[in-house]
């Protein structure tokens, strides 16, 4: 069967775009060939920084032939009916139409057969629309043909296409259609400036090959493999080890056709910046790789650089030219590093006044004072001395205002970190500044000195309450302000340092916070929700208890990613006022284990009867069986003991759960078993006498109430 | 001709035009090749702008429906990037070298490619590249699709296909190439303090470098951008340039109807005016982050009004 070759040779088009642009050709045309009834057997998609490829092999020659029929009026119709029926069917006369019986009578039929195109057609049709509606992030006009409206947009001027289609056997044939200013044929040329000249195709393995001649490796991820090879030979050659970089990778081999590694040195004396700063500057700026020692695991003073060509002095020039400018990038680093060690974090803060963190909630310094004052609250509840918690947390977004910072946002915190060091900061304030941001995603480490702890959860939790306040929540897929990871983020440092929080209190504190040292700037009044500004109070009845549904949802999904059962996550949370997530958590795992012995199983299954029971009943009758049942009442043994056994549980179950042994009240719960199954056995509830069957509901409810104790069973399933 | 065997050394000499040893001998190369492709070769505005796409040669000209294929040089001030003449790379005034070319033309990659070759990079011998970037100016109202150009690692040039000017869509797209010419310079000479850049292309004691012109300058100026440039009398001056832009341009319409513009060029002046000011009243920190948002959108606002007055003028293709 046939094979589609399609090239698109346009100007550079950005690294960061290619692999996407790639895959969106592959599905534009394949979705439009599987459409068109064309079922293809496999499609490739390639990009280099020139040029977006697509083959598609086994396209069929030929559309199926596709028969429909269009049912029209009955026999004997008037004629104006079966000159329309005609007209829609596109026959000439009623003779063309057959004539078929239903229960109503012969009606005429139309037997509209359309063969199908020739595969090579119905991609000429489509190719239009392909270029015309590919989706780049960005697309532009250019040439003379833009001073026309609807002229053809791309990422970049689009310059020519390959368009081939045909079997193995034969030549293929060109796939004809027009695009205004664009060539379309079987032509390419190949590497910018290693074989500029044109070459005509055939299909996509002569193609590649002839590619391959011209300097172009088509292939992104070979591009990669090459790339990563070479980086590894020249340094280990050397006795240094690459830092690998696989964004930085996939960039690079977004900016070459032909890659050519080489590798060059800068004066040692730059390496008293820090190591991060050297790789930001490298990185970011020029796009280079830095080298390591393998024995201390420090950098070297090398980088390795990919060119795009195979230059005449094998690469001399090249290398001297990116010396100069990293030389002239590490001046620059330094320059700012000095810099920034002459001004002592705190004399920074002064100028956080001017910054607005957020129209709502007021300036960065504004915000740091609350950090401040929430990080000496938790201070004590998480085993940090307060002094140095509140020292830590004014210094730790001082290093926001500095130059190496400003330069390279992504060293935010670590900056800090150094600096701190640097002007004799205590070691655990120092390393707040790093560690109050983690953990920033889910492989990420979670602070565990006392010091970050405080400063990460009042950084978070200051976020949360503020965002909460003026209702800028996360909807669906939209979560601007990261709220989802800064509270997966609190939950992450409570349980992974078993910290006891009432999270309800600290959250209802802050709006005190927030409320308080702020004054109000908009006189807002609460009529729409959208309006309330996070420092007027009485907008914020209820948030806390939205704020704490919130982290719920965020642990269920955490605690369902590690495998816990959501249904127990439920039972847990539907107690009143859980806040404590540690508790929450040994709770539901108290509740697994307990629920995989047969004990636990056969109390599930009564208590889940008494609360059918009971659920039944209490929708006929309007009403609630709740308070004890009276004593006097009980007409058989199997009640009475029940009911001893219930109130023996529900002390002994309220003093394990006192002592957070959860195990244990689960098993105080679990004694209860043969009693409630005798009670079933042998009690009828449904009795006759009114007031007994009253008592005996109630008697059911104590069951359900004494293992509310734990969780409630009724959200728990099977 | 006595003194001018003195500087030449006895005669006129041609590699003293060299671009690998002249600052001047690389504009004139520039010129050169861009005259030869049929540019006209403009002189720079005889105003302080922060870049060579305020002249309006380009601002104004990339609209409209004419054909307009212009370069020049274009002295750029940037009163925030001063630093008192100390910094090898960082300079309040330098040069651009622009080039403008409605429509863009198809093969403006191997011209551009053609330039490099004409200052002595040989890209056999080199690694450049096109890589992203898209420009954007704010103030303008204007923005464009494009790429910074490497050379070995450094960014020599900005190639832009303007999309948008002055808030209007561009028909057709014009080309902008523009050179940081001292970058370029530093480069080819291999020199890695600006001040150390050859001018004249002359040795020893005829020799005239960078510093020799500019340097008491970037003292002066980064003194007068950061400490002393009086604020009282540059708020007054912002406000006056962007009345008198006002003001002009209302009058241009002739006969009151807007269809007909006749005064689109002075008044786009004012707007130059009015953006320098309010990048000196920047670089004297007096403009608070909000206060700085405003200011720019009051300056595109000009930018934008200048642009369709332009646009109904005969120069404009009305």
């Amino acid at each position: 069967m046939p094979d589609l070759l399609l090239e698109f040779f346009s100007e550079e088009i950005p690294a960061r775009m290619q692999a996407r642009a790639a895959e969106d050709l592959k599905k534009m045309v394949t979705d439009r060939l599987v459409a068109a009834g064309l079922v293809y057997e496999g499609a490739k998609a390639f990009a280099t920084p020139r040029r977006l490829t697509l083959s598609v092999h086994g396209v069929p020659v030929r559309q199926p032939d596709i028969k429909d029929e269009r049912k029209g009026p009955k026999v004997g119709a008037p004629e104006q009916a079966i000159a329309g029926f005609l007209r829609a069917a596109g026959l000439t006369s009623i003779d063309q139409a057959k004539v078929q019986a239903d229960k109503k009578g012969d009606f005429y039929v139309a037997v509209i057969e359309k063969a199908g195109k020739p595969a090579i057609d119905v991609i000429a049709e489509m190719m239009p629309e392909v270029v015309r509606s590919f989706p780049w992030p960005k697309s532009m006009r250019w040439g003379a043909a833009s001073a026309k409206p609807g002229a053809l947009t791309w990422v970049r001027p689009l310059h020519s296409i390959i368009a081939t289609f045909g079997p193995e056997t034969e030549d293929p044939e060109i796939v004809k259609f027009a695009i205004e200013g664009v060539a379309v044929g079987n032509e390419t040329c190949g590497h910018r400036f290693m074989a500029p000249g044109a070459f005509t195709v055939r299909r996509f393995d002569d193609y590649v090959d002839a590619l391959e001649k011209a300097k172009v490796v088509l292939d992104a991820s070979r591009r990669m493999d090459i790339i990563r090879a070479d980086a590894k030979n020249l340094a280990f050659a050397q006795g240094y080890e690459l830092v690998e970089d696989e964004g930085l990778l996939a960039e690079v081999a977004g900016l070459v056709e032909w890659p050519v590694t080489l590798m060059g040195s800068f004066d040692k004396a730059f390496l008293d910046i820090p190591g991060e700063v050297i790789r930001a500057t490298i990185r970011t700026n020029q796009k280079c790789f830095v080298l390591r020692d393998p024995q201390t695991a420090k950098l070297v003073n090398k980088f390795i650089l990919v060119a795009n060509i195979e230059a005449s002095d094998h690469g001399k020039a090249i290398v001297a030219g990116n010396e100069r400018v990293i030389r002239a990038r590490l001046s620059d680093a330094k320059f700012f590093y000095d810099t920034d060690l002459k001004t002592r974090l705190e004399d920074r803060l002064p100028k956080f006044e001017q910054i607005v963190f957020h129209e709502k909630l007021g300036t960065q310094a504004e915000r740091i004072a609350r950090i401040t004052a929430l990080a000496g609250q938790l201070a004590p509840l998480v085993g940090a001395d307060v002094a140095k918690a509140e020292r830590a947390a004014q210094l730790c977004k001082a290093d926001l205002l500095t130059e190496v910072v400003g330069e390279f946002p992504e060293l935010q915190g670590l900056m800090g970190k150094y600096y701190a060091e640097a002007q004799g900061e205590d070691e655990a304030v120092a390393h707040a500044s790093e560690d109050h941001y983690k953990p920033k995603g889910p492989d990420d480490m979670v602070p565990a000195d006392p010091v970050s702890i405080a400063v990460a959860l009042a950084d978070k939790i200051d976020t949360l309450v503020g965002f909460w306040a003026i209702d800028e929540k996360p909807t669906g897929s939209k979560d601007p302000y990261a709220l989802r990871r800064a509270a997966l983020g609190v939950i992450r440092i409570i349980l992974d340092n078993q910290l006891r929080l009432k999270l309800l209190n600290i959250v209802a504190t802050h709006y005190g916070v927030m409320a308080g040292l702020v004054p109000a700037i908009h006189a807002l009044a609460t009529k729409k929700k959208k309006d309330v500004d996070a420092r007027v109070k009485p907008g914020h009845d209820g948030v806390g208890g939205e704020l704490l549904s919130f982290f719920a949802d965020r642990l269920k999904v955490q605690l369902r990613e590690q495998g816990a059962r959501h249904d127990l996550v439920d039972a847990v949370f539907a107690l009143e006022g859980q806040d404590d997530l540690l508790m929450i958590v040994r709770r539901v795992e108290a509740l697994g284990k307990f629920l995989d012995t047969d004990d636990g199983k056969n109390l599930l299954a009564g208590v889940k009867r008494a609360s059918n029971i009971l659920r039944i009943e209490e929708k006929k009758e309007v009403t609630i069986y709740a308070g004890g049942p009276n004593r006097d009442l009980y007409k058989l043994p199997e009640e009475e003991t029940l009911a001893d056994e219930i109130n023996r549980a529900k002390i002994a179950t309220k003093r394990a759960i006192e002592n957070e042994d959860f195990e244990g009240a689960m098993g105080h719960l679990a004694r209860l078993r043969p009693f409630v199954d005798a009670f079933f056995d042998k009690v009828t509830v449904n009795a006759d006498d009114k007031a007994l069957r009253e008592n005996r509901l109630k008697l059911l409810n104590e069951i359900r109430e004494a293992t509310r104790a734990v969780a409630d069973f009724s959200k728990i399933e099977g | 001709m006595a003194d001018a065997e003195l500087l030449a050394a006895g005669r006129p000499q041609a590699h003293n035009l060299d671009p690998a040893r002249s600052f001047q001998g690389l504009i004139l190369a520039l010129q050169q090749y861009w005259a030869s492709w049929g540019c006209v070769i403009l002189q720079p505005y005889d105003m302080e702008v922060g870049a060579g796409t305020f002249h309006p040669a380009t601002t104004l000209r990339a609209l409209g429906p004419k054909p307009w294929n212009a370069a020049y040089v274009q002295p750029s001030r940037r009163p925030k990037d001063g630093r008192y003449g100390e910094n090898p790379n960082r300079l309040q005034h330098y040069y651009q070298f622009q080039i403008i070319l409605k429509p863009s033309p198809p093969d403006l990659q191997e011209l551009y490619l053609g330039s490099l070759r004409a200052v002595g990079v040989d890209p056999m011998l080199h690694d450049i590249r096109f890589v992203e970037d898209d420009w954007e100016s704010p103030t303008l109202g204007a923005w464009g699709l494009g790429w910074e150009c490497w050379c070995d690692g450094m960014e020599v040039s900005q190639f832009t296909y303007f999309q948008q000017v002055a808030g209007f869509e561009c028909a057709p797209v014009a080309g902008e190439l523009t050179y940081g010419l001292e970058r370029l310079a530093m480069y080819v000479q291999g020199v890695d303090r600006v001040y150390d850049l050859n001018f004249n292309g002359l040795d020893g004691d005829k020799k005239v470098t960078y510093g020799d012109v500019f340097l008491q300058a970037e003292r002066e100026y980064s003194k007068h951008n950061f400490e002393v440039a009086d604020t009282a009398m540059l708020f007054e001056q912002f406000k006056m340039a962007e009345a008198a832009c006002q003001k002009y341009l209302a009058a241009g319409w002739q006969d009151g109807k807007r269809e007909v513009h006749l005064m689109a060029l002075p008044a786009y002046d004012q707007c130059i005016k009015a953006s320098h000011v309010f990048n000196l009243l920047d670089a004297r920190g007096v403009i608070s982050v909000t206060e700085r948002q405003s200011y720019i959108l009051r300056v595109r606002e000009l930018a934008k009004a200048c642009g369709e007055a332009w646009l109904a003028t005969e120069g404009g293709g009305r």
